[in-house]
């Protein structure tokens, strides 16, 4: 770790340099899987990024109208008309979601299990709560509103493809990336990482800093939600 | 605590990145509520999107913090998708000209509630 101690002294460029130029690793102090998992995350943003990007493709090119979002996504309460309301319930427990995973990770770091699991669990709560709002919605468009992904009543055909591929890929993220969390949380309250014990998939030791990428996931589905939210609900 | 390494950072600085993301979402969602149109909507639209997305990966995602090697081989490849999306808002906008001269109309009839072609 000195070696490490010393990069950061000669300045950033300086020690960018040296850690490319240096053999065996080149994030040096960095966790195999945090950097792993951050290539796994520049993948996935390529993936949705393509999605995103044929999206606004689509609606560059198409010669009918658009439907308005707001108008579709809008829910009729009481009698008051609100647009886009369950959206916007949904963009705050993501975000909501996001606040309890970053602590979660500051007290992994602290190696504070009970603290770190309870947040872990509340954070998957939370998802699991976008994911059935998800299916809300789903149902409310399909039957209410006659959306599919070849037509609509509305007016672009593509309108339903682009909300159901993008949607669907989403909530599975958010899906799979609930089972995670509970399996971390599970892992975190038996004292499986201050134990050290090694994961079912691999021989190697189990440490807190497992938290960190599972929070680093978990954010980027976050991150995901304000790109979708801004450019296909708000635009 | 005696030999704390990783990510140490003081919980108030999550709870105030927690509270911005909380009145950026709130913005971006008054922009539809209040229905605002054309280039206002569009640049708060954008200027909510990219702050909320910066202080997420910034701090959430601990980037601030990250060495430099690390932060230029996730942020740099990402140039790309610019250069994707440049390519695409050109050829997007010349198959709409396209169907424009070339296409007649197209005729959009409603397809009614609950019927499946």
């Amino acid at each position: 770790m000195s070696e490490v101690v010393e990069n950061e002294k000669t300045g950033a460029l300086a020690g960018m340099a040296a850690d490319w130029s240096s053999d065996q690793r080149a994030f040096k102090g960095v966790p195999w899987h945090k950097a792993m998992m951050w290539v796994f995350l520049l993948s996935d943003t390529f993936i949705f990024a393509c999605f995103l990007i044929s999206y606004m493709k689509v609606r560059i090119t198409t010669t009918l109208p658009w439907p308005s979002s707001s108008e579709v996504f809008a829910l009729t309460i009481n009698g008051h008309h609100i647009p886009l309301l369950l959206i916007a319930i949904m963009t705050f427990i993501l975000i909501t979601s996001s606040g309890t995973m970053a602590m979660a990770v500051r007290f992994g770091y602290q190696k504070n299990k009970n603290m770190t699991g309870f947040l872990l669990i509340v954070t998957a709560l939370l998802g699991a709560s976008f994911v059935g709002m998800q299916a809300f919605e789903w149902t409310k468009l399909i039957v209410e509103e006659g959306i599919r992904p070849w037509g609509n009543p509305m007016g672009a055909e593509q309108f339903g493809a682009v909300f159901f591929m993008v949607t669907g890929f989403h909530g599975f993220h958010v899906s799979v990336g609930v089972i995670f969390l509970i399996i971390t949380a599970v892992k975190v309250l038996r004292g499986s990482y201050d134990n050290e014990t090694p994961g079912f998939m691999t021989g190697r030791k189990g440490n807190y800093e497992i938290v960190e990428s599972m929070g680093l996931y978990w954010h980027f589905v976050d991150l995901v939600w304000v790109f979708i939210f801004a450019f296909f609900y708000l635009w | 605590m005696s030999e704390v390494e990783g990510q140490q950072h003081p919980i108030s600085v999550y709870f105030w990145v927690w509270g911005l993301l909380f009145v950026f979402s709130a913005g971006s969602y008054a922009v539809d509520y209040m229905a605002l149109q054309g280039t206002l909507r569009w640049t708060l639209i954008l200027v909510f999107m990219f702050l909320k997305s910066g202080f997420i990966i910034a701090i959430f995602m601990h980037m601030v913090w990250e060495r430099l090697a690390m932060v230029a081989a996730i942020l740099v490849p990402m140039g790309c998708l610019l250069v994707f999306i440049a390519l695409m808002v050109l050829e997007g906008n010349n198959t709409n000209i396209t169907r424009d001269t070339f296409f007649s109309p197209a005729a959009f009839v409603p397809i009614e509630h609950g019927v499946e072609h």
